[in-house]
């Protein structure tokens, strides 16, 4: 965890050029823990945030995983990645809970999990 | 080759496509990440959320010192439960200064531990308003420091503790103990969820 962490301490400047200027993702579709799936290969002369983003998410990664990776803030991540979303080169998997209270059969599933561990 | 995608990652299943959260939250050197990483199949990563105060519209020209951000780390781990459900479990520090960070975390977690040290039990209330404030189902699991053994009904009165709320006596650093917590909690949202089986659209976030 010695890792300089790009971000915290970083000139804000540098943030504000990795996103062209923006401080917002166009929605805020990409919760924490929305599973991004890359649909391409990284190509010459993408930003490297990108092409980071794509080779990391070959495999399922949710969003708050791809933020850790980069040593990016879940804020630029969101916009990083609503940018490849744009374009086609990765897919959402967004969480199904969309009401205040989870399911019966969610937490069926996740009690039988945590009773496998 | 950067450093992270040279790291050994611990991949998840191609079809994993519904992530789940709970949160643990607590004061500063409770115990969070200790809990966390007793039962996440990865080591506990961390991340950074921040907040603009003027990011919502166009920037104030104000200068560039009037509209620094506000920066919260937070650790997570991960525990893939099935082909499909994985679940996230985020340690969130318990300070009131961060409650724009729980306003994002507990938005669609399924339920939050709030892990205290029964040392310091002040530590926990605004956490526990908070969370009742957001109606999100919480525990309480006290962390075993080793300090003077306080009795459940005395760390209710303390806490001032509904009665539906489970408490429990947990070790952190013990996977088994942990589990169950999160075990418990889960129990819990089940009990909540057969009270109140109408699904209700999820409440604006509170200021």
């Amino acid at each position: 965890m010695s890792r300089p962490r790009p971000g915290r301490d970083d000139s804000p400047d540098r943030l504000y050029t990795l996103t062209g200027g923006r401080s917002r993702a166009g929605s805020d579709a990409f919760d924490l823990v929305t599973l991004v799936v890359a649909e391409s290969d990284p190509v010459p002369g993408m930003q490297s945030e990108h092409a980071s983003i794509l080779r990391m998410c070959r495999f399922p990664t949710a969003v708050v995983e791809v933020a850790a990776g980069l040593g990016l803030p879940v804020s630029i991540t969101r916009i990083l990645l609503a940018d490849l979303h744009d374009t086609g080169r990765i897919s959402a998997r967004h969480p199904r809970a969309s009401y205040r209270l989870p399911d019966h059969d969610i937490l069926e599933q996740v009690l039988v999990g945590l009773r496998n561990l | 080759m950067d450093s992270v995608t040279s790291e050994q990652r611990q991949t998840l299943h191609s079809t994993a496509d519904n992530g789940l959260k709970i949160v643990v939250v607590g004061g500063f050197g409770v115990g969070k990440t200790t809990l966390v990483r007793s039962v996440s199949e990865i080591r506990p990563l961390n991340t950074e959320e921040t907040m603009t105060q003027a990011g919502e519209g166009v920037d104030d020209t104000g200068g560039v010192a009037a509209k620094t951000a506000t920066t919260v780390a937070f650790d997570f781990g991960r525990i893939s439960l099935d082909a499909h459900n994985v679940l996230y479990l985020f340690g969130a520090p318990g300070q009131e200064r961060f409650w724009f960070l729980w306003d994002r975390l507990f938005s669609g977690t399924l339920g939050a531990v709030v892990l205290v040290d029964t040392r310091r039990l002040a530590d926990s209330w605004y956490a526990i308003d908070r969370l009742e404030h957001h109606g999100t189902p919480f525990v309480v699991a006290c962390n075993d420091f080793g300090g003077p053994v306080h009795t459940a009904g005395q760390i209710r009165e303390a806490l001032d503790l509904a009665d539906e709320v489970p408490l429990v006596f947990c070790d952190a650093r013990s996977r088994e103990s942990s589990k169950q917590v999160l075990i418990t909690l889960v129990e819990h949202l089940q009990s909540v969820v057969a009270q109140d089986p109408t699904p209700q659209p999820i409440p604006e976030p509170a200021p």
